[in-house]
């Protein structure tokens, strides 16, 4: 049950983020520019860093969420982000997104294990400094959202099923237009 | 040296959102109206809210900053944020403030921390839902901020006085153009 009263069958973070519009808008103006904004990692690409971080947080909403966007981004890919999150080292990904998700995984226990080897490797692989620092913010970002979903004891569904149309709907139209939309009609129950 | 190549001279969060001004705005925003919108909470308790979970984190600049406006919205009360940062438990904050900040340091660990026990707590004392939902959101948001801080390995001053001054400024005028003044870099 959520620590505090929060609309009944809305799920995740959709829940407090009704209840607080004006602390909504900036976060998902955040998202927005984070994980769509122009830039020369993919969409797919940082919803997969968002969606790792989220699953070693072990934030159920956060990891299913941006795992179906990823993966609707990819044409729906589950498989793809099912072996992202078992061992990202062995998954058909870029060796320089495996570099920048070992980058996340640090930030997720906290930022001063990011070490300079870290940085470097990242760089080996064609890394730049934008691509660094966003990778940085995505996992801090995410290290914030899940702590609100997970904070409060939002309801979260459990079946990865009831999350591919949220995925469809992030994948195609993002976070600014999908929360000016009714939050229930997003997640089957 | 920090990860990136960040402006020469410009300390803690703000070397970064020189770097990247889109993500920074809507941070900003964030910061402003979370730590200084109307609310039931004043600001010098959200900022020790701030401060508490950034002095958890052990980031230094994050911590010394809000510590500082927090200091400056209670009159200049650095001792009170001094203890407050060492042992809450122990220090003059009210016991509504002790409870949240309870909540706000299992929010540090991880939102599964927080046990309905702490929730129940900060209400005996007289929480709002609100005021919890705000208090689990400032710790979410400095676990963000301060991973971003450190993430990135920016510099911080040793110099209290230069947290002092700033922590002054935000105090009165707040996060929304606190970044105005910074150099735009090639970072878009």
């Amino acid at each position: 049950m959520p620590h505090i009263r929060l609309p009944e069958g809305v799920p995740g973070i959709l829940g407090p983020m009704s209840t607080s519009p004006e602390t909504t808008k900036p976060l998902l103006e955040l998202a927005e520019v984070l994980l769509r904004g122009p830039n020369t990692l993919s969409s797919a690409e940082r919803e997969m860093i968002a969606t790792y971080v989220s699953a070693q947080n072990d934030c159920t909403f956060c990891q299913l969420s941006h795992g179906a966007s990823a993966a609707e981004h990819l044409g729906g890919d589950y498989k793809l982000i099912e072996q992202l999150k078992e061992n990202f080292q062995t998954a058909p990904i870029s060796d320089k997104l495996k570099a920048l998700l070992v980058i996340a995984g640090e930030v997720q226990k906290g930022g001063k294990h990011v070490t300079e080897k870290d940085v470097e490797r990242a760089r080996k692989q064609g890394a730049t400094d934008k691509e660094i620092h966003d990778t940085v913010l995505i996992a801090a970002a995410f290290c914030m959202f899940n702590r609100y979903v997970d904070g409060l004891a939002t309801w979260q569904p459990e079946n990865p099923e009831a999350y591919r149309e949220m995925g469809k709907m992030l994948a195609s139209q993002g976070y600014v237009r999908a929360g000016a939309q009714r939050p229930s009609a997003a997640v089957a129950k | 040296m920090p990860h990136i190549r960040l402006p020469e001279g410009i300390p803690g969060i703000l070397g970064p959102m020189a770097f990247s001004p889109a993500t920074a705005k809507p941070i900003n925003e964030l910061a402003e109206v979370l730590l200084r919108g109307p609310n039931t909470l004043s600001p010098g308790e959200r900022e020790m809210i701030a401060a508490y979970v950034s002095s958890e984190n052990d980031c230094f600049f994050c911590a010394t900053v809000h510590g500082a406006v927090a200091a400056h919205h209670l009159g200049g009360n650095e001792t009170l944020i001094q203890e407050m940062k060492r042992n809450f438990e122990a220090s003059g904050v009210s016991d509504k403030m002790k409870a949240l900040l309870a909540v706000a340091g299992k929010v540090q660990k991880g939102g599964k921390h927080v046990t309905s026990e702490d929730i129940q707590r900060a209400r005996q004392k007289g929480a709002t839902d609100k005021e919890i939902h705000d208090t689990v959101l400032i710790a979410a948001m400095f676990c963000m901020c301060n991973r971003y801080v450190d993430g990135l390995a920016t510099w911080a001053p040793a110099d209290p006085a230069m947290y002092r001054e700033n922590g002054k400024r935000l105090a009165q005028e707040g996060y929304v153009h606190s970044t105005d003044h910074l150099p735009v870099n090639a970072g878009d």
